[in-house]
């Protein structure tokens, strides 16, 4: 059998209850998609955590640079009026 | 003998029927359990320990109810770690050793095909208590046999080598799958008592789901061929007594430790 270092790594994304989204919960290694499915089961659900399960290649994820953090992240610095903290919430909205 | 307060089966023989549900997966799980630091990737390990966990969940469950049965006060850990080597009634399969991994697995989907359909049709019993605890295990032995089953395609399915292997586990493990379907008078008492299925339909429903795994995973059938172990009836191979030695060192070094 093939050594599991040389399995391809899997995300795994688990939702914890209906309504709420998929998390990243963490990797593993598995031969296929079906396996990883296994593996998350035992490895990430065993306590309950979830009814919903993905597994996802690793190597189908794109990630960001981290050497282009400056130029993606760091122009929102200064933008704070972004943040809806600028909105003053009338009373009668009673969840926001 | 007193009037059997258990519908229409007598308390000892529905006694030995629950020790022979009991056994297999306290074996089985114990066997399993033998995996822990062994398999072959960590995600494995966990895999078959869960899996382990699940049939001496299940164990517990038939053991406990076996101690009321009898009616003598043992409870489940009197009855699983202080009997005897003749008093274990679990099928001869499920003590087989673990040898490689292909071998646990091809032993594995033999008896959880098997525990699945006996399962799925013991929950319609006469005897609400063996009806309630198979309900709660078929949706854990639907998984295992997912798991193992999983695993035998990808075997048997999968390079040369891993295929002989599978194919050379299935052919020493099959003969073993005969004594599961064997209907002796126990049996026959128990379906006749509405307790448990027919063997005879287990077994027909058994046959062409493992075919059909047996198909996918590119594996030969074997032939059936007459046995002469009954693990069933108390009599195994010498495997299990290795086994109970470890099993049972520690009850009975230390009578009733705690934790």
């Amino acid at each position: 059998m093939e050594d599991s270092r040389q399995w391809p790594l899997f995300e795994v994304f688990v939702r914890a209850r209906g309504g709420l989204d998929h998390k990243h919960v963490g990797s593993l290694h598995a031969a296929d998609a079906r396996m990883a499915i296994d593996h998350a089961r035992d490895l990430y659900t065993r306590r309950q955590e979830g009814i919903s399960i993905w597994v996802v290649p690793s190597k189908d994820i794109t990630a960001s640079d981290p050497a282009e953090n400056d130029s993606l992240f760091e122009p929102a610095r200064d933008k704070i009026y972004r943040h809806p903290t600028f909105y003053e919430i009338p009373d009668e909205v009673k969840t926001l | 003998m007193s009037a059997a307060p258990f519908g229409r089966v007598e308390a000892p023989a529905l006694f030995r029927y629950v020790l022979r549900l009991g056994d297999l997966s306290l074996v089985l799980g114990q066997r399993l359990g033998e995996w822990v630091g062994h398999a072959p990737a960590l995600e494995e390990d966990l895999g078959l320990a869960n899996i382990a966990l699940d049939l001496i969940g299940q164990a517990r469950l038939f053991l406990t109810y076996a101690g009321e049965v009898e009616g003598r006060g043992r409870d489940e850990d009197d009855i699983a770690f202080l009997r005897e080597h003749g008093e274990y009634l679990n099928a001869n399969l499920a003590e087989q050793p673990n040898g490689d991994f292909g071998n646990t697995v091809v032993r594995q989907v033999l008896i959880d095909a098997f525990q699945l359909e006996l399962y799925e049709r013991l929950t319609a019993s006469t005897d609400q208590r063996l009806a309630a605890i198979a309900a709660k295990s078929v949706k854990e032995v639907r998984y295992h046999l997912r798991y193992s089953s999983g695993w035998l395609v990808r075997l048997g399915d999968g390079t040369e080598e891993s295929h002989a292997r599978a194919q050379s586990a299935l052919d020493t493990l099959w003969p073993y799958t005969v004594e599961l379907f064997a209907e002796d008078e126990l049996d026959r008492m128990m379906a006749d008592g509405g307790v448990a299925p027919r063997l005879s339909e287990v077994h027909a429903a058994w046959d062409p789901r493992i075919d059909q795994i047996l198909g996918e995973a590119t594996l030969k059938r074997p032939k059936d061929r007459a046995h002469s172990w009954h693990g069933k009836r108390g009599q195994h191979s010498e495997h299990l007594g290795y086994m109970l030695a470890e099993m049972q060192y520690l009850q009975r070094t230390h009578p009733d430790a705690r934790w």
